[in-house]
């Protein structure tokens, strides 16, 4: 296996050197992503959130391979909605709590923790579990209501989106670890990696009456990419998503996704949800603008059954 | 207990109670429980007469424990309870500070005519046609008032400068919240009143509530037959006059050893500032002569509450049907009837028995409630209404029908709550943005608790919004969510009657758990 990832990776990164300058394409990502890397996505099946992760953690050398010691991480849930965590309309408490952990124990200097949520922000951050759950790790919740912890940034070669207010943290934290939920989402189909970062904007108003997909795609240009996603599909809302109505949307996956590339990992998810890619606009879209790779097959997957 | 300690004791108390009254007002994190909120709130007067009479059950008889205060203690009410009456101590206070002229009293004539007028007024217009005159002269209301519409800005201007400063050291204990206001004719009243109160208290005491106030007037009226009062012993005053200066009800008459008792405050100042300790407070001694009987006087007070009786027949003339339509401004959002607040059961009880003291304004975690202006008509002016454009009514709440102290929104236990319809939703298909630009948005759907507002599809990959009224229970995120300017795409017109929504019907999901990877 050992060798067989060498000529892969040596492949790829001399793609990469080679068409970098002139083409825009997915062989991008192989420049950007984290070298010495053994799998490009492990996916975890048939453990509790917090053991999934850290096995898969494991497989991927550890959390010290994305956190430096003295470094500042972010950790973006999706703690949207005001909703208890057996709705599974948030990211699961204990899952956040473990990847702190994990980022303190590679020498995190500070971990924060914080989302812009859909409903009333205290009522989200109380009642989804992750406020006392992230404190009790450790970490530092931040709010993200108020337009004043936004900053304007620019979106270079976005089609729609060409400028965004984004969270501070966003820009002041050294590592950017992206923590969404996977659920169904009734007008995109699917939430998970990219569609998470509607969290980390002031004015999700204008994506929605700007042609949302686009929009989505779009902010993946934005220059602070996560280091790492991590998808939490424990319980997966599989339908009247992204709120729920009640525990009947909820079904148990047992699983877990986590991979550096959001394209890649959106394109899982909805393997995972049993929705069509070709459904979820903005997971072409990104690919097509080199933010990513949508196709699977020629990634190197680690998948763990445990 | 020492007469010297009186007054420190009546400072102690009614400090504590202002605090308390600061801190409910500017709760804006919620975290006063609302039972302490509800016990404080007990006492007050009106708020507790007006939740008798809906109630009718002795547990809400707080204004009855004042009544025997009174009859027991004189005005006590007023100076121990009131955070309007505390406030203005303390605005007489910093008055004396300013100028000394401002802390030199004396006793003067009362406002008979005028005081004893707006209280018949103040009855009347209750009992026969609403609380129109109460929401503007509780002393309690108009306190709430001032908290919420001027205080309560000020707070959030600290609390904004706390969490600056704690942000650069990298703390956010604070967090910043946008300070919003309200339109600008909703402060009309609270500032005119500000004034009034304002510099009365500031150079000349008392005056307020001992010539405007009708709870003042009425506990004054009782206090007449109170058992302890103030008295000056004859043989050991020596006519010095500094109580009389020192009175911040100007009720003192030294030279002919009389207290105006309807007009006394129990401040307790004269009896700490009299040197010669002929000031206590005990039980009244018997044997005072009635005094004369001026039938001129009672003639004009008769006339003057016979034109006081037209007034709110003028109002009502303005007034439309209640409820009353919301002056249509679009073409599109055809809005009939405004949203009324959870526990008000509908437009009508709700209009009864609110008397705008804001407090629930001021308590709603996510700021949905606005001071109406012409929503409920004239009368309901000032009373808090739903504003989608503003906010929505989240899910998991009842903030706003704990801390309601007249009971115009009644308790609603959340689940309740939950299925308690406050208005119907509509949608607009020509105004959505998937008609309008063939992208996909569902901003509506997504906010929406009960899925009333669900997504069919519409051309080729897109979905577009579709309503069910029966289990909407229009809490307005929708509207509130809609990105389209400058008319919503959806919105929701209010119930004039709270109706009961449906519970959601929702059915397992299919789906087992994988034991292989789907890639």
């Amino acid at each position: 296996m050992k060798r067989r990832d060498f000529l892969r990776k040596s492949t790829g990164a001399g793609l990469a050197a080679g068409a970098a300058l002139s083409l825009g394409g997915y062989d991008r990502l192989w420049a950007s992503s984290p070298g010495g890397l053994k799998y490009d996505m492990v996916a975890i099946m048939g453990g509790s959130p917090v053991a999934m992760f850290d096995l898969g953690i494991q497989e991927l050398g550890g959390m010290g391979a994305f956190v430096q010691k003295g470094q500042k991480v972010l950790v973006k849930p999706n703690i949207g909605w005001d909703r208890t965590p057996e709705f599974a309309a948030n990211t699961n408490p204990g899952l956040v709590a473990r990847i702190i952990e994990h980022c303190f124990k590679a020498g995190a200097k500070e971990v924060y923790v914080f989302d812009h949520t859909c409903d009333n922000w205290l009522n989200c951050y109380k009642n989804s579990g992750i406020e006392k759950a992230a404190k009790g790790a450790g970490a530092k919740v931040v709010p993200g209501n108020s337009e004043n912890y936004y900053q304007q940034v620019d979106i270079p070669g976005g089609i729609k989106l060409k400028s965004a207010k984004v969270h501070e943290l966003l820009l002041s934290t050294d590592v950017f670890i992206n923590v969404p939920v996977l659920k169904n989402h009734n007008s995109t189909r699917m939430t998970s990696c990219l569609k998470n970062m509607m969290g980390v904007v002031w004015d999700r108003g204008y994506w929605h009456s700007n042609n949302l997909n686009q929009c989505i795609a779009d902010y993946a240009l934005f220059e602070k990419k996560p280091a790492l996603n991590i998808i939490d599909c424990y319980n997966v809302m599989v339908k009247n998503g992204p709120q729920g109505v009640s525990k009947a949307d909820v079904v148990l996956k047992q699983s877990q996704i986590i991979t550096p590339d959001w394209v890649a990992g959106d394109v899982a998810s909805a393997k995972m949800l049993g929705v069509e890619i070709e459904k979820i606009e903005y997971i072409a879209m990104a690919h097509k603008m080199g933010l990513g790779n949508m196709n699977l097959d020629s990634q190197n997957i680690k998948r763990i059954k445990m | 207990m020492k007469s010297s300690n009186l007054r420190r004791f009546r400072i102690l108390f009614s400090a504590i109670v202002l605090i308390c009254f600061f801190a409910i007002f500017l709760d804006f994190r919620n975290l006063v429980p609302s039972k302490y909120i509800s016990t404080l709130l007990a006492f007050q007067f009106i708020p507790s007469l007006l939740k008798f009479y809906d109630l009718r059950t002795m547990v809400t008889a707080g204004f009855i424990a004042v009544l025997i205060l009174t009859f027991l203690s004189g005005r006590t009410y007023c100076s121990f309870l009131c955070p309007l009456g505390i406030g203005q101590d303390l605005l007489s206070r910093i008055g004396g500070k300013i100028k000394r002229k401002f802390r030199r009293f004396g006793f003067k004539r009362p406002f008979t005519i005028l005081r004893y007028t707006l209280l018949a007024a103040t009855i009347i217009v209750t009992a026969v046609w609403g609380v129109y005159l109460l929401t503007l002269l509780d002393p309690y209301s108009i306190f709430g008032r001032f908290m919420t519409y001027l205080g309560k800005p000020v707070g959030l201007v600290i609390n904004n400068f706390m969490s600056w400063l704690l942000h650069k050291f990298d703390l956010y204990t604070f967090d910043h919240i946008t300070i919003k206001g309200f339109q600008l004719l909703t402060y009309t009243i609270p500032v005119l009143f500000l004034l009034l109160i304002g510099s009365l208290s500031l150079t000349k005491g008392r005056l307020y509530c001992n010539m405007i106030c009708p709870v003042g007037t009425l506990l004054g009226l009782l206090s007449k037959i109170s058992i302890l009062r103030i008295r000056i012993d004859e043989s050991k005053c020596t006519k010095c006059g500094r109580c009389s200066v020192g009175c911040k009800s100007s009720c003192i008459d030294f030279l002919n050893h009389n207290v105006d008792v309807s007009r006394c405050v129990d401040c307790f100042n004269c009896v700490h500032i009299c040197q010669d300790k002929a000031i206590s407070y005990g039980v009244v001694r018997l044997g005072k002569k009635e005094p004369e009987i001026d039938l001129e006087k009672r003639k004009f007070i008769a006339g003057s509450i016979l034109l006081l009786l037209g007034i709110p027949q003028i109002i009502r003339g303005q007034e439309k049907s209640v409820p009353s339509p919301k002056k249509a401004s679009t073409v599109k959002e055809n809005k009939t009837c405004p949203v009324c607040p959870p526990g008000g059961i509908s437009i009508e009880d709700f209009n009864k028995d609110c008397i705008a003291c804001a407090l629930c304004i001021s308590s709603c975690p996510n700021g949905v409630l606005q001071p109406a202006l012409m929503q409920y008509g004239v009368a309901g002016i000032m009373q808090p209404v739903m504003d989608y454009h503003k906010s929505f009514c989240t899910f998991n709440c009842t903030r706003c029908t704990e801390v309601c102290p007249t009971n115009a929104l009644h308790p609603l236990a959340l689940e309740a709550k939950k299925l308690t319809q406050l208005g119907k939703v509509n949608f607009i298909k020509d105004n959505c943005i998937v008609k309008t630009e063939k992208t996909a948005c569902g901003a509506c759907s997504e906010a929406c608790p009960t899925k009333a507002v669900y997504m069919i599809t519409y051309e080729g990959n897109l979905l577009i919004p579709e309503v069910n009224n029966e289990i909407c229970i229009g809490c307005g995120h929708c509207e509130f969510a809609c990105p389209t300017t400058p008319y919503k795409a959806i919105y929701v017109d209010g119930n004039s009657v709270h109706m009961a929504a449906k519970p959601p019907q929702n059915e397992k999901a299919e789906g087992v758990t994988p034991v292989e990877f789907p890639f």
